[in-house]
């Protein structure tokens, strides 16, 4: 069975063009020498044919290789059994499962005959397929090039058609940020959207109780407890966790930036500031590990020794660690806001006779306030999506908790341990990850947006 | 003071007398405030200085392992049953009881089941496949007996560390009291070394500390990175070229930079779950694979390059862009043969920090898969793979001692690559950077 790969089509493509970019690039220069005046320089009109042979055939080749599988799945339905038909979302997308296990050659015994046609069938159209993408799109590359040169004669205007299609690339870059924001929001709006049909939205956001755990149990009917999914909890943990990590990063950050904004050398600094920014540039995994295998032992021992009981994934471990990590955010921005105020309130300080630390203290720091709110605010909303110190050090256990030397768990490790490993798509559990995603988003870009309100008002201020 | 005169205003001698008798006080809170200055900094740091040595000082040794050299006999049959020498036929050969034999014959040839347990538990069980890769190596050695070195088992490397006591009832300890006697006797005959792991490089992913490595997974981040950068590269310097030499200043525009410095914003662990939800649920694409994962991270890291790329753009002159245009260079051309190039430098760094911070990304990798145990080394975009913070993830969940210390090896080779690819984007910076005055 031979089937043309997406590589080797590609190549092809751009074989394709960088044939007409000869061509196109050739005619220009023998003109060139033959002194006929041309509107363009030879290579724009290489680049002419070579761009409109492959850059529309790049693109179907894209969307046709991401379009086929979508008709398949539909076709497919002509082949499952009524029960799958009528059996919903989970029904039909273990079926699917089932028949793609079979075309990868994957099989636990012997499969039912509609496997096995649908499998047949599958494997059948992905053949006619490849053969089709592969005619359409080198034919589209040859078919458009050619016309692309023959429309190539001295008065046309290559320069400007290369220079549109440039313009038209930058700007269908420039979209992406905004199909990335519109992915995120609607991929997780929708399936939240399906939990929310499931699990009334009141219950998910004022309930006390998060357990998920029994949701295989539920379904089964076998009892032994409900499932359960109340956000309060991981809320309260996030919350708790994000509190002592501000306690440790507040001050040590806030303080330090002081000090390097207005005391330290310029030695010191240059020395001191990239030091600080170390901190943010290690893996949060490195962190995690850090945490769970270093610090929270530590503080055990310690609670111990003062006859405390700490438990083994505390709040507190996870929290100083994060708090480590978001230093040099309060530090850098602070520093920036502080240098960022004008030496004449300061000299008009010392003027009056006060001490340096007097000046900052009753000068400095009130007119930097907003802005330094806004680098506190920055850092919440980096600790509240902080996931991977959470995930290894904080624990999993959702208890309604506000003592840090308890363990606590946070939205972000939630969503981590639902998602990962094998789960099912259709089930309450699964989806509610992508409403606590909601959430987590709605939280940090509403800080976020905050924050921004915040340093507005205090650059209105200044400038 | 006792004689103020009628006016109520100080006179200067006595504000002086009053501010003199503040002094002190203000003084002594000056220097405080200055202390608190200097701890805070002092603190951050020592933070920083434990953080690296507790790294150091666990992953340093799990760069090392004990090897025990055995004298194996390479019998021809046995090795290679078909007698072809190919990776077929050694790969069906009996390496494992060769193995076994030469270190029963070492230890003295013990009698009885149980003793031969305590022995074979002395080796790794990935000493059969060193023992067969030995001999495709070495084809001219089959039918010699050679010395071969072979890693030991996780339980006697932590022994011989020092971290299992043989002070331990043998009921609590993980070892018997007869493999710690065959310990010391391969110990005595000097047959046991201490050196470089082989394996940590070289070896793929295994639930056996001692043959455990990073290899896969760091063939895994490199596949991961590239698709990331050829995706992340190109778009974020298209937009920020767009954005600031082109854009008309609309609404359109107003947008496009919101968006993008709400992205900066979106935790990562989200960026992972758009890509489960649209790559691999809408779009169908496999789980574990390079190619989502580097789109995802590519999509995560984007406005960090654009907001660097928009700032070296930024840097270059007017006068540069008036001159291009001065002399008949079109909009475009201006733009790509007087403005990219000076501020190429600039992408770049800020193109090899976003990769860094790629590199270091965890969250949103696990959210699509790529969190799976694959032991073949991927081969392309689109085969399983993990990557290197990931298998950290995955082995600081592992309780065996070893693997702590092989977690930490593994932490400080992602961290050398994340060093050299920061010292990297700073050298770039000061060595091509221009200057304009």
């Amino acid at each position: 069975m031979y089937t043309v790969s997406l590589t080797s089509l590609l190549l092809a493509v751009l074989v394709i063009g960088g044939v007409y970019f000869y061509l196109g690039q050739r005619w220009g220069a023998r003109q060139w020498l033959a002194s006929v005046k041309l509107h363009s320089l030879p290579r724009y009109y290489g680049f002419w044919a070579g761009m409109v042979a492959a850059v529309p055939a790049l693109l179907l080749l894209v969307s046709l290789s991401l379009a086929d599988d979508f008709l398949f799945k539909s076709m497919l339905k002509d082949f499952y059994p009524d029960d799958v038909i009528n059996g919903g979302g989970v029904a039909r997308a273990i079926a699917f499962t089932q028949v793609m296990n079979f075309v990868e050659g994957i099989h636990f015994g012997a499969p039912e005959s509609w496997v096995r046609e649908a499998g047949d069938a599958w494997v059948g159209w992905q053949r006619v397929a490849d053969r089709v993408i592969a005619v359409i799109t080198i034919g589209c590359a040859l078919v458009a090039g050619f016309f692309a040169f023959r429309q190539i004669n001295p008065s046309f205007r290559a320069r400007n058609g290369v220079e549109r299609i440039i313009l038209w690339a930058l700007i269908a870059s420039s979209t992406i940020a905004i199909l990335t924001t519109i992915g995120i929001v609607l991929s997780v709006l929708f399936e939240s959207i399906r939990f929310f049909k499931l699990v009334p939205i009141q219950d998910f956001i004022f309930g006390l109780e998060w357990n998920p755990q029994f949701e295989g149990a539920e379904r089964a009917g076998s009892g032994g407890g409900t499932a359960t999914y109340g956000m309060l909890p991981m809320f309260v943990g996030t919350f708790l966790i994000s509190f002592v990590a501000l306690t440790v990063a507040v001050p040590v950050g806030l303080f330090s930036a002081i000090y390097l904004a207005e005391y330290a050398s310029h030695r010191t600094r240059s020395v001191v500031k990239p030091l600080l920014e170390i901190l943010a540039g290690v893996p949060t995994v490195v962190y995690g590990f850090f945490a769970a295998l270093t610090v929270a032992p530590f503080i055990r021992a310690v609670g111990a020794s003062f006859g405390v009981e700490v438990a083994s994934e505390s709040a507190l471990a996870a929290g100083l660690v994060m708090g480590v990590m978001i230093i040099p955010f309060i530090s850098s921005l602070s520093d920036d806001v502080i240098n960022a105020v004008p030496q004449s309130l300061r000299d008009a300080a010392y003027g009056l006779g006060s001490t340096k630390s007097e000046a900052i203290r009753q000068v400095v720091l009130p007119s930097a306030l907003p802005g330094i709110v806004a680098a506190i605010i920055l850092a919440v909303s980096r600790a509240i999506g902080e996931t991977m110190i959470v995930v290894m050090a904080a624990g999993l256990a959702a208890n309604l908790s506000f003592n840090p030397l308890d363990a606590v768990t946070t939205v972000t490790s939630q969503i981590v341990t639902i998602l990962v490993g094998d789960q099912e798509f259709e089930s309450a559990k699964t989806l509610s990850a992508f409403a606590l995603a909601l959430v987590l988003i709605i939280i940090t870009l509403g800080l976020n947006f905050f924050a921004l309100q915040v340093v507005k008002r205090y650059r209105e201020q200044y400038d | 003071m006792i004689d103020s005169n009628t006016s109520g205003a100080l006179t200067p001698e006595e504000t002086a007398i009053r501010v003199a008798a503040t002094l002190k006080r203000r003084g002594f809170s000056e220097r405080r405030f200055r202390y608190l200055g200097v701890g805070a900094i002092t603190l951050a740091l020592c933070f920083l200085v434990f953080l690296f040595a507790g790294i150091l000082s666990k992953g340093i040794p799990g760069m090392f392992q004990h090897y025990v050299t055995l004298e194996v006999m390479l019998d021809k049959e046995r090795m290679d049953p078909k007698g072809d020498m190919s990776v077929g036929s050694l790969y069906s050969g009996d390496a494992v009881s060769l193995v076994g034999e030469a270190l029963l014959r070492t230890l003295g040839d013990p009698e009885g089941r149980k003793d031969k347990r305590a022995a074979r538990s002395i080796l790794s069980s990935g000493s059969a496949l060193r023992l067969t890769e030995f001999a495709l190596k070495h084809p001219e050695l089959i039918g010699q007996r050679v010395p071969v070195k072979l890693a030991v088992d996780d339980d006697i490397d932590s022994f011989m560390r020092g971290f299992i006591s043989r002070d331990t009832p043998e009921s609590d300890r993980r070892l018997s009291d007869r493999t710690i006697e065959f310990v010391d006797v391969l110990n005595q005959a000097s047959l046991i070394s201490y050196e470089f792991s082989d394996y940590l490089f070289l070896g793929s992913a295994s639930r056996n500390a001692e043959i455990a490595g990073i290899k896969g997974a760091l063939m895994g981040s490199i596949w991961t990175l590239g698709v990331c950068l050829l995706i992340a590269f190109p778009l974020g310097v298209a937009t920020a070229v767009y954005l600031e030499e082109i854009a008309p200043k609309n609404r359109m525009t107003e947008i496009i930079e919101i968006n993008i410095n709400n992205l900066a914003a979106v935790p990562s662990v989200v960026f992972g779950i758009m890509g489960l939800a649209i790559f691999i649920i809408a779009f169908g694409l496999p789980r574990s694979i390079p190619l989502v994962g580097g789109i995802v991270l590519a999509l995560m890291t984007l406005p960090t390059i654009i907001i660097s790329s928009r700032a070296s753009i930024r840097a270059v002159p007017p006068s540069i862009r008036d001159a291009a245009l001065a002399i008949g260079a079109s909009k475009m051309q201006t733009i790509l043969h007087h403005v990219i190039p000076p501020a190429l430098p600039g992408m770049l760094t800020g193109t090899i920090i976003g990769m860094a911070q790629a590199l270091g990304e965890t969250a949103p990798l696990l959210m699509i898969g790529m969190v799976a145990f694959i032991v073949d080394v991927p081969g392309g975009v689109v085969e399983p793979a993990t990557a290197l913070p990931v298998q950290i993830f995955m082995w600081a969940d592992f309780a065996e001692r070893m693997f702590i210390q092989k977690t930490s090896a593994a932490i400080i080779v992602l961290l050398a690559f994340l060093i050299t690819m920061n010292a990297g984007a700073i050298i770039l910076r000061k060595k091509l950077e221009r200057r304009w005055l």
